[in-house]
């Protein structure tokens, strides 16, 4: 049972990431994100990581994904919304995307990967935020830094000249 | 689902189309969305690894870290975007080449 959600939540991830940069409608592609980011968010709960996983929505879903469908529609007119959305390069950047997995797939499937077994943990929201507040608490404090002054920059950035 | 290798491939197919959506879209805003597709592909790599590698969470930390990086880049990147689009009145990367006005 399991398996098969794993194999249909990757297949449903895979295909949302296709239509995000297929698509030539921008506000459906925003749509597909959404679903992609949601698939991945189903993996994490496969790898153990509940805590990323409610981060990856609340973060990714609610914050990043609703801020991008703002800025479409922000500065979409709606005359221009059926112009083509790719530039000439897209053959070119097939064969180079392409290209770049078949070497990744190469890598991965070559490499011998080996695995440590481990049990499964109740929760990890416990660990994760002592690791914050121990090991980890000079990235964290600069990461805080680093988002006050995206705010301040992104305030000043869209503040109407005068 | 109990092994890394599939979460390897999952993640480089989704890094290969955020490659492929930065160089081919022309609207600033898809791509950005790309770009949120390559971060979450690096991020699924990081989250495998911890699980397969003792469940040791580093990986997580990193994960957070990545998360909140993708939370400021989107946040400048749409205030650029907009402000280009008051200027210029196009969000066509290929359009916007001028460095003065």
């Amino acid at each position: 049972m399991a398996e098969i959600l794993f194999w249909f939540i990757s297949f449903f991830t895979i295909v949302s990431a296709f239509f995000v940069v297929l698509n030539n409608q921008l506000l459906y592609s925003a749509i597909a994100l959404l679903f992609t980011l949601f698939g991945i968010a189903g993996l994490y709960i496969f790898l153990w990581a509940d805590f990323i996983a409610g981060v990856q929505l609340l973060v990714y879903i609610g914050g990043i994904n609703v801020l991008i469908i703002f800025g479409i529609m922000l500065t979409n007119r709606i005359a221009s919304i059926r112009l083509s959305q790719t530039n000439i390069q897209q053959g070119l950047g097939g064969v180079f995307s392409l290209w770049l997995f078949i070497i990744i797939s190469i890598v991965i499937s070559k490499t011998n990967w080996y695995q440590i077994d481990s049990v499964e943990p109740t929760s990890t929201v416990r660990d994760v935020g002592t690791l914050l507040l121990t090991k980890y608490l000079l990235p964290f404090e600069a990461v805080s830094v680093l988002l006050l002054g995206a705010l301040i920059g992104a305030a000043v950035l869209s503040r109407k000249a005068n | 689902m109990d092994h890394l290798n599939n979460y390897l491939f999952i993640s480089a197919v989704l890094f290969s189309l955020g490659i492929f959506g930065v160089m081919t879209r022309r609207n600033g805003i898809a791509v950005l969305m790309g770009v949120e597709l390559i971060l979450n592909a690096a991020n699924i790599n990081f989250v495998a690894f911890s699980r397969f590698g003792g469940m040791n969470l580093d990986g997580h930390i990193f994960g957070l870290i990545i998360i909140v990086l993708a939370a400021a880049e989107a946040a400048v990147a749409l205030a650029i975007v907009i402000n280009i689009y008051n200027n210029l009145n196009t969000i066509n990367v290929d359009e916007a080449s001028s460095l003065k006005e």
